[in-house]
């Protein structure tokens, strides 16, 4: 009897598994996307909704286009528990298969910096969209990065930008005091050195306070905020730290409308845990979010069979599913400019960087990939890998839904850019880089 | 039948003392070398350099630093990420502030260095013993991160409080840095675990290893024969915290090439080399090595098992899987032979001995 049962269940297993098993089909190539992901861990509130959008959006390329010019692309997840070890090994595991990976969005900066120098040797384009190294926005140094549409430093000062909109100019900023609560890593402190700078500029008083990894213990933190009593809170926080940070800044009555995000601490699983606790929460944005644009639509339609109520299970609408939709309508973007100048082939790691520095996304291109509206329109050049365009939205928690609260708020192009020359130079200088002239 | 010392008579005491003092071994181990230095180096590609054996020595070489304090000290520590990131941070600083200077000399200086901080930490052992030991280098562990994270010097300003490993050769071969071909990266880790093993297997069969082990014992009863704790137990901190200190530099800049604090954290350094070592065997150099297999190899094992017999999971559900079977080996392993997997290799070889007529 026992015997039998066992033989039951194996063959069940393996009926199972070989459902599973994708069957062939005809297309030109495989152009191959590497994905990166972590939906296990501290992080993994902000993981899930990534790892989602990007299976739905490769699934949505393939069935709705066929691909990307008749070339089907194929994906491949790599757990990466937002470990740099685990995603280094993930990156060498992928890098080479299915005929080489097409580009890598490694998801997390510290592993960013960790591929920067191996990518430039492989011949793979790093896509780190809003996140990474922000020297990697001068080109020069960095050919084959790009961090557009904005890097950290561009997004930090696009919020004191925000804030002196608020008060009624920006030579009012002098008297203010703005809180950097950030994630004590290569991630966190990106934005410190600009707010420090801005803070000279502008004679804002700044105070930074760092949250160990994973930040599930704030509270030390939160007593400084609530004995310093900040003007402004900044926060650049990920994963589990995010709600946590919310449920405090709640707990000390600090008011919501002052708490602004950056646009990793901003999506609907860092609010919902606080309650009503977190409504008036405000954290800056590249994009919309909701489903209100075709892009959604089509993928309730090809990729859930019209099941919405499935979709919204699966994250569709939430703010970093749909950060996920637009970095990778961009990259599919770069990816078909590169196929087209490989005559409909598989293009090579040099054809797709050529691409990306070459990406030019206007109003009308992206109304026609179903986002128009959705973001803003920008270019990438040889200099400029973070686009000519960096700067924010900003957006706030109603309860219910992410709402845009703002206009484009643009960055002090004339404070960061030259920062992020001198940082790149020094970076070139370390590692014995000759500058390409653009 | 085919391992048995009968028949090979020793005629000097050299002979009698050697580390493998019968022929099958010392041949065993010149083929383990060979295959080492000669085969796997042809049959592995970037992926297995990077992600696997490159890692495996490095952690082997921390794990028999360990070994030395706690396996054969009796002290235990929970500070080896620590020390692995003063060796890391202290070759990059003394790399980039001194580029001319050989990176091989540097490293010995990091690991110089490393040393001294862990006899620094290690002092409290003399009037402290076992967890409350542990505790005091938890201590270390938490200050010396937060130091790192913390004073800007470490990192040479860098905004991000990134280190990056600096692009260094030696004898005109680059071992680190983006453009070192993994091989010469390679050879540099094998080469350093060979030299440091051999190292510690001899220090640990001679006068240092006996006082190491009998302070371990009964501490009383060693300082009654003569032993003075102080040194002994300052030799063990240096010498393991030295260890680390090399690993920590090979961490660095043979294998991640740029890191944060974070790549030092309690739970990603220091608690698995502590399980390295028990695992493999507390108290035994080839253990430590056994340990390292056994932490760094069998999860990427178990990751990419699935899909070699054809089997397509989540990647989710596949790390799941494989913690899952990953710790329930581990209770396997400990209950089977709590004396880690020294043991039972040493139960093997008394098998293969006994075999085919076991009595």
């Amino acid at each position: 009897m026992k015997i039998r049962h066992l033989l039951l269940a194996a063959a069940g297993i393996v009926v199972g598994v070989t459902g599973v098993t994708e069957a062939k089909r005809a297309y030109a190539d495989d152009l191959f996307f590497p994905v990166m992901v972590y939906r296990t861990g501290p992080y993994a509130p902000s993981g899930i909704p990534i790892a989602n959008a990007i299976q739905d959006f490769v699934a949505l390329i393939n069935k709705r286009d066929g691909g990307i010019e008749g070339n089907r692309i194929v994906s491949e997840e790599c757990e990466t528990k937002y470990n740099t070890k685990v995603g280094v090994e993930c990156y060498e595991k992928l890098k080479k298969k299915h005929g080489g990976a097409m580009f890598v969005n490694p998801n997390s900066t510290g592993l960013t910096y960790q591929l920067i120098p191996k990518a430039a040797v492989d011949k793979i384009t790093i896509l780190s969209s809003g996140y990474g190294r922000t020297a990697a926005a001068d080109g020069r140094v960095f050919p084959w990065v790009f961090n557009f549409p904005s890097t950290y430093w561009s997004q930090a000062s696009a919020f004191v930008n925000y804030v002196g909109q608020e008060i009624g100019g920006l030579d009012k900023l002098s008297g203010q005091h703005i809180a950097h609560v950030h994630h004590n890593s290569a991630y966190g402190k990106e934005a410190n050195p600009t707010l420090q700078t801005l803070s000279k500029k502008y004679g804002f008083k700044l105070t930074l306070l760092a949250v160990d990894h994973p930040g599930q213990e704030q509270k030390a933190t939160w007593l400084q905020v609530r004995r310093k009593r900040p003007d402004w809170v900044f926060m650049s926080g990920w994963g589990v730290m995010n709600q946590v940070a919310i449920k405090e800044a709640n707990g000390i009555g600090y008011p919501m409308d002052k708490f602004v995000g950056n646009w990793w601490s901003g999506s609907d699983a860092d609010v919902i845990p606080a309650g009503d606790g977190s409504i008036g929460y405000k954290s800056t944005n590249m994009h919309a979010a909701g489903t209100n644009y075709p892009v959604f639509k089509d993928i309730i339609k090809y990729v859930y069979g019209g099941d919405a109520a499935k979709a919204k299970a699966n994250n569709v609408g939430e703010v970093l599913y749909n950060r996920m939709i637009n970095t990778y309508t961009f990259a599919t973007e770069a990816v078909r400019d590169a196929v087209k100048a490989a005559g409909g082939k598989r293009p090579n790691g040099d054809q797709v960087r050529a691409a990306f520095e070459g990406l030019n996304m206007t109003k009308e291109r992206l109304a026609a990939r179903g986002i128009g509206g959705f973001t803003w329109p920008l270019k990438v050049s040889c200099k400029n890998h973070e686009g000519d365009a960096p700067g924010v939205f900003i957006q706030q928690w109603d309860g219910k839904q992410w709402k845009l609260i703002s206009d484009f708020i643009p960055a002090m192009s004339d404070v960061v850019r030259p920062m992020v020359e001198k940082a790149a130079a020094a970076y070139a200088k370390e590692n014995n880089i000759t500058p390409r002239s653009c | 039948m085919f391992y048995r010392e009968a028949g090979q008579f020793k005629s000097s005491y050299q002979a009698d003392q050697a580390i493998f003092p019968i022929v099958q071994d010392r041949w065993f181990m010149a083929l383990v070398i060979a295959v080492a230095f000669v085969f796997i180096p042809f049959f592995a590609d970037e992926y297995w350099h990077q992600a696997v054996i490159i890692p495996f020595l490095i952690m082997s070489l921390a794990a028999i630093g360990l070994n030395i304090l706690t396996g054969y000290a009796g002290l235990v520590s929970l500070g080896t990420g620590a020390f692995m990131a003063v060796g890391g941070y202290a070759t990059y600083k003394i790399s980039t502030a001194f580029p001319e200077l050989n990176i091989i000399i540097v490293f010995f200086l990091a690991g110089g260095i490393t040393a001294a901080v862990g006899m620094v930490f290690g002092a409290p052992s003399l009037r402290i013993k076992g967890f409350y030991l542990a505790v005091a280098t938890l201590a270390a562990q938490f200050f010396i991160l937060w130091c790192f994270n913390k004073v800007e010097w470490f990192f040479n300003y860098s905004p991000s409080g990134t280190i990056t490993a600096p692009p260094r050769e030696v004898f005109g071969i680059l071992i680190s840095g983006p453009e070192a071909e993994p091989l010469a990266r390679y050879y540099t880790c094998l080469i350093f675990l060979c030299v440091f093993a051999l190292a510690a297997k001899n220090m640990v069969r001679g006068h240092v290893g006996r006082s190491w082990m009998a302070i371990r014992d009964m501490d009383i009863a060693a300082e009654i024969i003569g032993i003075r704790p102080l040194q002994t137990k300052l030799s063990a901190f240096g010498i393991s915290s030295f260890y680390c200190g090399i690993a920590g530099a090979l961490y660095v800049f043979c294998w991640l090439g740029s890191v944060e604090t974070e790549a030092f954290d309690i739970l990603n350094v220091s608690f698995p080399v502590l399980f390295m070592v028990i695992i493999g065997g507390l108290g035994s150099i080839l253990g430590s090595i056994l340990g390292a297999a056994f932490v760094t190899l069998l999860p990427i094992f178990l990751t990419n098992a699935p899909p070699m017999v054809g089997l397509v999971i989540a990647a989710d559900l596949a790390k799941h899987v494989e913690e899952i079977i990953f710790g329930l080996l581990i209770m396997f392993f400990l209950i089977v032979e709590p004396h880690g997997l020294n043991r039972l290799w040493q139960i093997a070889k008394e098998k293969i001995r006994q075999w085919p007529f076991p009595y």
